[in-house]
């Protein structure tokens, strides 16, 4: 199984960015589970979201303690919330962030860094960056394809914002993974 | 039959689209409210043709309901916590009138402190008003067991309405696959409901609900006795008959004992708990340890014979409650469990109050407790530490 924890702001999409990856692994062929942190959400507040992906169903209800991967899609929560809090050790960081990993510093092996909400206002034209988020997930991790998270993307957003979050996520897949 | 991505209140609204209902009336209240919604979506998109009603409380919206299921219209609500709390008295009317609506209960804690989150406590405290009441463990659960509750609901033999319960939160606001039956099948399934006992017709007028004299009232009250104990009969039958026809199905409709042969120890529980419960099993047996489930689905009427056969031969039975019965120091379903097995060591475990996540640890914590424990206890799990 692999567990997947996601950090935002409310406001960002961070619970839409988790239930758009489990769709995605869902159309690769995997049992998944999306729910966010059961909290009182309000724009702005940390947020917390949950992905889980299995070969077999999956039964765990609980919240997810040790993630294999941790997106955060907002960096100004490193400061406030222990974003690395119970990551597994081979476990892997994909952040929004201008700053290099080494500039970042993080106590991780694995980080993945992308400039998502450049490529958010570039694509979308507002800083919303979750689908670029998912996009760079699948671009890091290649656990879920390009094709898969286009393919939820378009079918939570019919129609041109769809389009718009298509392109967003797929500048952040071709970053991340260097691919053309 | 397709399968969608879907989140648990979504699952319900799609299981009262397919079960064709004809009349919805509720009042929103979190965690249920995006079922309402939902449905009311379908009607204004012509997706489901039926009646909704929006109430000015849920004490007016189970009355509506009561007055469309007596016309014989098929006839649904959903509510959570304080919304069921302020049906109470309209509960045993529904029951009372053999009406057989369906009500989805999106389970969450009562105030106060005011809490939004799941727990037991809302559906348990409606544990008497002649509800058939079932608990589910996933989303494809929810779907499947809304459609089997019209079913069991309008059977002649039961003529009972039936209180499906769903994990706040834990289920409702969770996405999962979930396999939607063809329109055309579950229609078929399910037929047109004509009420067998009487309907109110103004060309036939008929009273009902007319005062119960005591001559009269004790009988009556023992006739829905009778109902809801032999329920348990269409509950099995429905279960088996909707595996035959939509592939699935949930133990004997009853109860589901998972992996009980060779296990000592045994878990009792109702709801999404049993999943993590599941998963827990599934990992101790790798290691070479046998621990077993038996999941609650029917809770009232509660299946005595089937939980006995199924603990006859546990050693240590632990009993998951989501809920406490203040003054006893137990859960109900310790309770329950405590009534229906004699002379074996049951320990009482209260879990998940007010949306208290239930972790991986804290079952393993109860199953180490009740194995070393001497007698019966009941501990709760997971408290914090001040």
């Amino acid at each position: 199984m692999i567990e997947i924890r996601f950090h935002g702001r409310g406001g960002q999409g961070v619970v839409t960015a988790a239930q758009l990856l489990a769709e995605a692994a869902f159309f690769d062929g995997y049992y998944c589970q999306a729910f966010p942190f059961f909290g009182v959400e309000r724009r702005g507040a940390p947020v917390m979201a949950f992905t889980r992906l299995d070969k077999e169903k999956i039964l765990l209800r609980s919240q997810i303690y040790e993630p294999d991967y941790v997106v955060i899609i907002d960096a100004s929560l490193l400061n406030t919330v222990n974003v690395l809090e119970g990551l597994k050790e081979d476990g892997a960081v994909i952040i929004n962030t201008v700053k290099s990993k080494e500039e970042l510093n993080l106590d991780c092996k694995n980080i993945y860094c992308i400039d998502a909400t450049d490529i958010a206002l570039k694509t979308l034209g507002v800083p919303i960056e979750n689908t670029a988020m998912v996009g760079a997930f699948a671009g890091a991790t290649k656990l879920v394809s390009l094709e898969s998270v286009k393919k939820a993307i378009l079918h939570r957003f019919p129609g041109k914002l769809g389009e718009k979050n298509v392109k967003a996520a797929e500048l952040a897949y071709k970053t991340i993974s260097g691919e053309e | 039959m397709k399968t969608i991505i879907t989140r648990g209140t979504y699952a319900a609204a799609e299981a009262v689209r397919l079960a064709d209902v004809d009349v919805v009336a509720a009042y929103p209240i979190t965690p249920q409210t995006e079922c309402v919604e939902k449905i009311a979506e379908f009607i204004a998109n012509g997706e489901l043709n039926a009646e909704y009603i929006k109430a000015e409380s849920e004490h007016s919206a189970i009355s509506a309901i009561i007055g469309s299921s007596a016309t014989g219209a098929r006839s649904f609500t959903a509510t959570s916590s304080q919304g069921l709390a302020l049906m109470h008295e309209i509960l045993y009317i529904a029951s009372g009138l053999r009406l057989p609506i369906v009500l989805v209960n999106v389970n969450r804690a009562l105030s106060a402190p005011i809490n939004i989150w799941c727990d037991h406590q809302d559906s348990i405290s409606e544990r008497d008003t002649g509800f058939i009441q079932l608990y589910v463990e996933d989303n494809q659960e929810i779907l499947d067991t809304i459609i089997q509750a019209f079913k069991i609901a309008e059977d002649k033999d039961v003529l009972l309405p039936v209180m499906v319960n769903l994990d706040g939160f834990i289920l409702s606001h969770t996405y999962e696959p979930v396999v939607l039956p063809d329109e055309e099948d579950v229609k078929e399934y399910l037929g047109v409901y004509e009420p067998p006992h009487y309907s109110l017709n103004p060309d036939k007028p008929v009273t009902v609900g007319p005062v119960g004299v005591p001559k009269y009232y004790m009988e009556i009250r023992k006739q829905l006795n009778d109902a809801i104990n032999n329920s348990v009969k269409i509950i099995k039958k429905v279960n088996k008959e909707y595996k035959k026809l939509f592939g699935r199905e949930y133990g004997d409709g009853l109860i589901e004992c998972y992996n009980l042969d060779n296990a000592d120890t045994v878990l009792v529980a109702m709801g999404s708990v049993c999943g993590t419960v599941k998963h827990v099993i599934n990992n101790l047996k790798k290691e070479g340890k046998d621990v077993g489930l038996v999941k609650v689905r029917c809770y009232r009427p509660f299946p005595k014979k089937e939980i006995k056969k199924a603990l006859k031969d546990a050693e240590n039975i632990a009993v998951l409650d989501k809920n406490v019965c203040f003054g006893f120091d137990m859960g109900s379903l310790g309770l329950d469990i405590n009534a229906t097995i004699k002379d074996k060591k049951i320990c009482n475990y209260i879990v998940g109050l007010g949306g208290r996540d239930i972790k991986i640890e804290h079952i393993k914590e109860i199953i180490n407790h009740v194995e070393k424990s001497k007698e019966n206890t009941t501990k709760w799990i997971g408290l914090n530490k001040y």
